[in-house]
């Protein structure tokens, strides 16, 4: 490890109801690769977004190169040295691998631009970078690891002084990680600083020298990678005690019956040979990091995207699901993550919403029965205790729980028995969140089956009676909440 | 079944299919296609007049479709040169017809209003972020009753082949005792030339598929994306312009407002044809040309074989689906 190229000191940054980032601190030596660790929500982005320009900061230092900066855009980072190779690929698909590497600075000649020279050049920096890649071919025909090399190249183009990579590997086959390590090793080499974003434990003792791990927005601490294990790193991501009433023992009555039954699961590449059973009144959390598989198995199983392949039972019975129209005729309803684009329409009003997905059952002829319409709205805001002056309160007006509740009421309308909530309490307030826990107990103790999927380790602990983990699309472990930590779930989700 | 799929892949893996491209292939056969059809339905058809009329019918779709591809590339689209093509020629016109102006002055007036347009075009989405197709569609409306305004609702003739001022219909077509040379294909041999240049080998044409590519990352590559989607629509007025003027030198008869709707189909189904994609990112000048000529085959050939303005209607959109769902199939496949 050489000098210090960069420093963020006391880095805070806040949006609207959120503390995003609270005093946080990054070194980062010339020579080195420094592992930014977190949960999901941790910062680690938000941090790398600060440094490049995306966000501004409210207060902290940013010293680079012995000198206090600030950049307005990723161009002013860019040019100053300070280069991200993103997750998602910011490749133009269409342009060959030397016009994306060229883009914005291509070689002219007489006025025209030089496709030949851009060729040559491309040729050069792949030869020092050991990587055999044609800079003529188009760049949607290479795959997600060739593509991230080309973005690599891209960067050292620009004279980067310091690459971040965040979550490089997350895409990549194993070769393709070989291959990888092998560059960051030789920047290293170099003399680059690099930090490295990653949620695979074993991928940063093999690769980083140091690490600094990042907590709901603050700084935790930072390691020697070689002085310590891989749970000493959990425990500082995982670190808080506010365990809130979790969950000691399975609700779920002994012998109750499996009501889904899901086998061998596969759709895209998200989604690899899941199974997994759901009990009649099961709460079954689904936990992993982002870009788990979750969302997606979830989706697949709905019929809202296509599966290749997978059985799935209902009360013991074979059903063929393709799209959200069977799966709803199944009794499944699927609360999405993302309520305002996918759960509810909010221009429209409570009961509107509330018979959207089973409007049949409320026609009169042609004709909308607006009276049976209120009378089933009305009750389940009694049942549900939505807070609402009356049915025909636009959804608009609501709050994010209240929300939330209608499009709960949406389905159990539909006599829904099975119900995926996707982060059911994602931008809800704490007030809000404890009535949906509330509520989702009470659906699961009336007999209503549910499946949670959640990116907070509390809520997993406090709600599921069994936790399934996912880690890249595969299933990693099933839990028994009487057994399940923190520690053993962060552990499968990082399992690889 | 798999043998056979083989054997398809091997035909486009070709190296010779490669370089030409599969799609342009398709595309000539389609062309070839048409006429020996055209031919076999109706004798008429076989005769040198014919491909007069073809040609006629080519040049102002082409330029249309030149300008057009530049903005379907983009990941946007101009609904607006049809009805644009004839506001421009009609505004042009009218000042040689009724103020006194030299053809050549009403011909400037002509590409310049369609500049107008493009920059109106350009700054409603790359500004304004209108959707393309929105904002197009307005100025397909405006383009379309401002004609009528200017002229008073009355139709405008450029003048005539043999009147002063007729000369710029010899840019098209020279008629000497009874012969016609068709030299409009050389003026667009030469857009197409210089238009391809500009796509493949210019930052302008560059800049425009990185936007229709990925604008984002366009943009994080520190391109000036407003300036130069921008620039696709000023593209298309500037062609539109021209395709107002082709129009008014190939056909005899005066332009009439509130004609010109529909003719952008035309051109967009030429361009798509010839493989330029609906969302972006793809497309080629040349292609464009040989998707112009299934469009025109079909304009010139559909009355000799009975079906008029109607049943071509009908032809076109069926055309225009077909060919807009193989590019959605083929964005399928690389997606």
């Amino acid at each position: 490890m050489g000098e210090v190229i960069l420093t963020m000191k006391g880095i805070d940054k806040s949006f609207p109801g959120v503390h995003a980032l609270d005093h946080v601190d990054l070194e980062v030596r010339k020579g080195e690769v420094h592992a930014l660790m977190g949960e999901n929500g941790a910062g680690k982005s938000t941090l790398m977004k600060v440094l490049t320009g995306i966000y501004t900061k409210d207060s902290g230092t940013i010293t680079y190169e012995g000198r206090e900066v600030e950049f307005h855009n990723p161009k002013e980072a860019q040019d100053a040295g300070i280069v991200i190779v993103h997750q998602e690929l910011n490749m133009m698909n269409h342009l060959t691998v030397a016009q994306n590497i060229f883009i914005g600075r291509e070689f002219m000649k007489g006025g025209l631009i030089d496709d030949g020279k851009m060729n040559d050049e491309a040729r050069k920096l792949f030869s020092q970078l050991g990587i055999d890649i044609n800079p003529a071919e188009k760049m949607g025909n290479l795959t997600v690891g060739k593509q991230q090399m080309c973005e690599i190249a891209k960067a050292i183009s620009h004279e980067a002084k310091v690459i971040i990579f965040d979550e490089p590997s997350a895409a990549l086959t194993e070769a393709e990680i070989e291959e990888l390590f092998k560059i960051i090793r030789d920047l290293r080499a170099k003399q680059l600083g690099i930090v490295y974003i990653s949620h695979r434990m074993d991928e940063i003792k093999v690769i980083t020298d140091r690490v600094t791990v990042m907590r709901d927005g603050g700084y935790v601490g930072t390691l020697i990678t070689a002085d310590c294990t891989k749970n000493d790193i959990i425990n500082m991501m995982v670190g808080r005690v506010i365990y809130e009433d979790p969950k000691t023992h399975s609700m779920v009555k002994p012998g109750a019956p499996v009501v889904l039954k899901v086998e061998h699961l596969n759709a895209g590449k998200m989604v690899k040979d899941v199974s997994f059973e759901l009990h009649k009144g099961e709460i079954l959390g689904f936990s992993g990091l982002m870009g788990a598989g979750r969302t997606e198995t979830a989706r697949a199983l709905f019929g809202a995207d296509p599966k290749e392949s997978g059985d799935i039972w209902i009360n013991g019975q074979k059903v063929e699901i393709h799209s959200p129209q069977d799966a709803v005729k199944c009794g499944i309803g699927y609360l999405s993550e993302d309520r305002k684009r996918y759960g509810i329409v909010v221009g429209k009003t409570i009961a509107e919403n509330s018979t959207m997905a089973s409007l049949k059952d409320f026609l009169k002829g042609l004709f909308i029965d607006k009276k049976k319409e209120n009378e089933a709205t009305q009750k389940y805001i009694d049942r549900l205790k939505t807070k609402t002056p009356s049915v025909d309160q636009l959804v608009v007006n609501l709050s994010g729980g209240n929300q939330q509740k209608v499009v709960v009421a949406k389905w159990l309308v539909r006599n829904c028995d099975i119900l995926i909530f996707d982060e059911p309490t994602r931008g809800i307030d704490v007030g809000a969140k404890s009535e949906i826990y509330h509520l989702m107990n009470e659906l699961a103790a009336e007999g209503k089956s549910i499946i949670m999927i959640s990116s907070e380790m509390t809520e997993i602990l406090r709600m599921s009676d069994r936790i399934v983990v996912m880690c890249e699309g595969r299933k990693t472990a099933e839990i028994d909440i009487a057994e399940a930590t923190q520690e053993k779930i962060m552990h499968a989700a990082t399992l690889r | 079944m798999q043998k056979q799929l083989n054997e398809k892949r091997g035909f486009a893996n070709n190296p010779i299919v490669k370089a030409i491209g599969l799609q342009r292939i398709v595309v000539v056969l389609a062309v070839i296609l048409e006429a020996v059809l055209f031919s076999i339905l109706s004798p008429a058809f076989r005769q040198y007049a014919t491909v007069v009329s073809i040609l006629d019918y080519s040049y102002y779709i082409t330029f249309m479709a030149i300008g057009v591809t530049f903005c379907l590339i983009s990941g946007g689209n101009d609904l607006s040169v049809g009805t644009g093509m004839i506001c421009y020629a009609l505004a042009g016109g009218y000042l040689v017809q009724h103020m006194g102006w030299p053809v050549w002055g009403g011909m400037l007036v002509t590409i310049a209003i369609g500049l107008c347009f493009g920059v109106l075009n350009g700054a409603m989405v790359a500004i304004m972020n209108l959707p393309p197709f929105i904002a197009t569609l307005c100025t397909m409306l405006i383009t379309r009753g401002l004609g009528s305004i200017l002229t008073g609702g009355m139709a405008v003739s450029w003048p005539s082949r043999n009147s002063a001022g007729g000369w710029f219909r010899s840019l098209f077509k020279i008629i000497n005792n009874g012969k016609i040379i068709p030299v409009g294909f050389a003026i667009v041999i030469v857009s197409i030339i210089l238009m391809s240049i500009v796509l493949n080998k210019t930052r302008v044409g560059r800049y425009i598929i990185a936007i229709g590519s990925n604008k984002e990352a366009a943009r994080l590559s520190g391109v000036n994306v407003v300036k130069y989607q921008m620039l696709a629509y000023i593209i298309s007025g500037f062609f539109a312009g021209l395709a107002g003027i082709a129009y008014s030198a190939t056909f005899s008869s005066s332009v009439a407002p509130g004609t010109g709707a529909g003719l952008e189909l035309d051109a967009i189904g030429g361009a798509i044809i010839g493989g330029t994609s609906m969302t972006g990112g793809q497309g080629s000048i040349i292609g464009t040309l040989l998707g112009v000529f299934v469009m025109s085959l079909l304009k010139t050939g559909l009355p000799y074989v009975g079906l008029q303005a109607n049943w071509q209607q009908i032809i076109t959109g069926i055309v225009l689906i077909v060919a807009i769902y193989i590019d959605v199939l083929k964005n399928k496949k690389t997606a």
